[in-house]
């Protein structure tokens, strides 16, 4: 079997064996609906609103402010169509997720249905918002807010306190994307002032397809779903009671992480992020995107001047390390970065840029074998590349390869 | 036997499937690609094209094929990006070409700027030195001649070596058409062989960027789409109005208008808008004037041809006269002619087409593609016929 090391975790974490563990007894014994009044239903309500309030504590709020929802997406989405009414007028970045993004640009398409304005501040060459832009984009009719937390590519931490602050004063609903924070960076909703923060369970080594949106109490809130009054009718829909148990699990550990400090995972993570970034930028023509702004402890994103990402992607996959570049299109396909190009990155260099994300599962071993593989890849293709002008001239017709043609 | 890795190009379709199938089972390594060219819904909804995605080209489901068949031959999938390049080197020459009067062949464009140069980078950047595609053709490497040949496959009514003509050596040498031996229902049997889902597929036929085929509807919102950023072309066309013109007969009276030279190829009989006594064709789009000209059937023949540039394959230059057998499109039935360096003060891949008959519709846009029995001499692109030369 080849050894494969997995440094793709902004996209995915493996759940970790404590939560698996949490949740298959949900899958068996404990298989009541939590809305029942039966004793089967009274076990899992009472997983469920466990898991609430380790979620509450890991972001700092009540647990009747946690809205649980199917991930990440769903919980941008409930933020945004949940709020936005005809006439509102919505600020979000350039940078954001898609699931923010596109659910923006669906107010602003269909602005004779939901008759809503958005504006889209830009990024510095760091990456990040300029509170001051949002101050000055508030408009009377601005009704929401939403600027991420980090970012997913370069995992840039953005100025989310002092954009809560003027939210406040402008009295105006602030969200935050923490998808990407949760579990790498302490959150609290209250130092930074949101009154609306996603997070999702996979990408903290919980399960996929589950997630939250924290709600503060007295937010006028309309639901996308509806059918019964489950979540306090916020969220229709029998509750997933598995992956919120798992979610809870994953909450309760990060939590605990975080809280540990010096020993804990995140400073090993970011001593191992902080070797492998060393190292690669040691390579010739290469650069740190990002540069220069707070950033996640467990993101790097590089360029490799003269490369393809996607051609370096796949040859490393081929030699069994995962990482990745760009957002997959509906084919799989890459396409150029939105988030890179936002930054201001030449188109060539957004295509030349790699995302190496780490988890609490990588080992400094992990780190080796990256920084064994990746120079040397990066120096093949180079040599083959069109564009980079030490490459060897095509190769001569190979008559060795007549005998295969055959 | 060899074990060196090696990237198959896959459609999704019955072909490249199959040859990844084979591949496979002689214990090759290999790797499949799948090359994202164009964004179907791009043009969606645009000046009257259709607003769901019917065109083949890349299209989800096609790619979803592709995944599932190399899920079950158990080797690594992966899709290529190659979106701007087929833009800049395939769409636009497209259109240009058909505003220019002239009828394209996008898939040669294709196979020259994509599949065989784009496509063979990558696949050697991730480790395989050679590409294998689903093309009904053979290449082999001559000892005596010292270079590697291009020929007809076995399966004479699949033959696709007109739309390869362009194939250096290099490209030539890192290629494998397996399929080359096989005839079509062969090839579909081994699909069932090897349980492939695709096995039953319906063959494409179509220019696969072009939704349904038709190619008017396509270059009017592909326009609409580009605007001013087509000003190069020649006549500054910026709107497919820009392009209307006279309709005139040989002997140079005027007998109507036409809405875009666009919407004509030589030798085309319907669809003229002039009615007259006797059946007309089209004879010649001139792209300087915009006309439109038209005339009797008998004035479509024509013994000679130009071609530029010219790609040899089976020698490395044209001295003298040769005599081949020439396509002048995919389904021409290859004719005697000689091919000659065009004139001394010509070009030198400028080739000269005489034909031993004359030829119906010889159409500027299409591929003069010569044959030496299943051998590909070489070919070109067919710049024009010299005039009066049925004489």
């Amino acid at each position: 079997m080849m050894r494969r090391v997995y440094l793709d975790n902004n996209a995915t974490t493996p759940v970790l064996p404590e939560v698996m563990d949490s949740m298959r007894p949900y899958f068996g014994e404990h298989f009541g609906n939590a809305s029942s009044i039966h004793h089967h239903g009274q076990e899992t309500r009472a997983a469920v609103e466990r898991a609430r309030e380790f979620v509450a504590a890991l972001l700092g709020c009540r647990a009747s402010e946690v809205v649980f929802t199917s991930g990440g997406t769903e919980a941008d989405n409930l933020a945004i169509f949940g709020l936005a009414r005809p006439g509102d007028h919505v600020i979000t970045a350039a940078i954001e997720h898609h699931a923010v993004l596109n659910a923006c640009k669906h107010l602003a398409e269909y602005r004779e249905t939901t008759g809503c304005e958005v504006t889209y501040l830009p990024v510095d060459g760091r990456g990040l918002v300029d509170p001051a832009d949002v101050k000055r984009a508030l408009r009377s009719n601005t009704k929401l807010i939403t600027i991420m937390f980090a970012n997913n590519e370069t995992g840039v931490v953005e100025p989310v306190a002092e954009i809560g602050k003027i939210a406040a004063e402008a009295d105006v609903y602030f969200h935050t994307d923490a998808v990407q924070a949760a579990g790498k960076a302490p959150i609290d909703v209250n130092q930074i002032g949101c009154d609306l923060l996603t997070i999702s369970g996979h990408k903290f080594h919980g399960p996929q397809g589950v997630g939250a949106l924290y709600v503060r109490k007295g937010t006028q809130l309309e639901p996308m779903l509806y059918g019964g009054s489950h979540e306090r009718s916020r969220r229709a829909g029998t509750e997933n009671v598995p992956g919120i148990v798992g979610l809870g699990k994953a909450a309760e550990l990060a939590s605990a992480g975080l809280e540990r400090g010096d020993d804990g995972h995140h400073q090993k993570m970011a001593a191992a992020r902080d070797r492998l970034e060393r190292e690669l930028l040691k390579i010739e023509a290469t650069g740190l995107n990002g540069e220069g702004a707070p950033r996640l402890p467990n993101t790097t994103n590089i360029y490799f001047d003269g490369i393809e990402g996607e051609a370096l992607l796949i040859a490393l996959d081929l030699k069994g390390l995962a990482v990745s570049t760009g957002a997959a299109c509906s084919s799989g396909a890459i396409e150029p970065s939105h988030v890179l190009t936002a930054i201001g990155l030449r188109p060539d260099r957004a295509k030349a840029s790699i995302r190496f994300s780490l988890g609490k599962q990588n080992t400094p071993e992990d780190i080796d074998f990256a920084l064994g593989l990746i120079p040397d890849t990066v120096a093949r293709l180079r040599a083959l590349s069109p564009v980079w002008p030490s490459s060897t001239p095509k190769a001569a017709v190979s008559k060795k390869l007549a005998a295969r043609s055959q | 036997m060899s074990t060196e890795t090696i990237a198959v190009a896959m459609s999704g379709g019955v072909d490249s499937s199959t040859v990844a199938a084979m591949l496979r089972a002689e214990g090759r390594k290999v790797i499949g690609l799948t090359m994202q060219l164009w964004n179907q819904r791009r043009l969606a909804g645009h000046e009257g094209m259709p607003e769901s995605v019917q065109g083949r080209c890349c299209s989800i489901d096609d790619v979803y094929d592709a995944r599932r068949v190399a899920e079950t031959l158990g080797i690594p999938y992966y899709v290529v990006n190659h979106e701007e390049r087929f833009e800049r080197d395939v769409v636009r020459p497209f259109v240009e070409e058909y505003l220019a009067g002239r009828t394209p062949i996008p898939c040669s464009l294709c196979n020259n700027h994509l599949k065989f140069d784009q496509l063979l980078i990558v696949a050697q950047q991730i480790g395989a030195e050679q590409i294998a595609t689903g093309h009904y053709a053979r290449v082999v490497f001559d000892e005596q001649l010292d270079r590697w040949l291009l020929k007809r496959p076995a399966d004479k009514s699949k033959d696709q070596t007109y739309f390869l003509f362009g194939l250096t050596q290099e490209q030539l040498s890192r290629t494998l058409f397996p399929l080359g031996g096989m005839t079509k229902p062969e090839v579909r049997e081994l699909a069932r062989k090897h349980n492939l889902a695709i096995a039953e597929k319906p063959d494409s036929q179509e220019i696969c960027f072009v939704p349904g085929g038709d190619y008017k509807r396509f270059l009017e919102a592909y326009l609409a789409e580009q605007g001013e950023q087509l000003a190069q072309i020649p006549g500054e066309v910026t709107s497919i109005k820009t392009i209307a013109g006279e309709m005139v007969t040989t002997d140079g009276k005027v007998i109507g208008e036409h809405a875009g030279v666009h919407n004509f190829t030589v030798g085309q009989r319907k669809g003229l808008g002039v009615a007259t006594g006797s059946p007309l064709y089209v004879i010649q789009i001139k792209n300087d004037t915009r006309q439109v000209v038209v005339g009797k059937d008998e004035e479509l023949y024509s013994r000679t041809l130009r071609a530029r540039p010219v790609n040899l394959i089976s020698t490395a230059e044209l001295r003298q006269p040769m005599r081949v057998a020439v396509k002048i499109r995919h389904k021409h039935q290859p004719a005697p002619a000689i091919i000659e360096p065009a004139s001394e003060s010509a070009a030198p891949d400028e080739v000269r087409v005489t034909f031993d008959q004359p030829q119906r519709a010889i159409t500027p846009g299409q591929a003069a593609v010569f044959y030496d029995g299943d051998i590909v001499v070489g070919g070109g692109w067919i710049e024009g016929w010299i005039e009066n030369s049925t004489q």
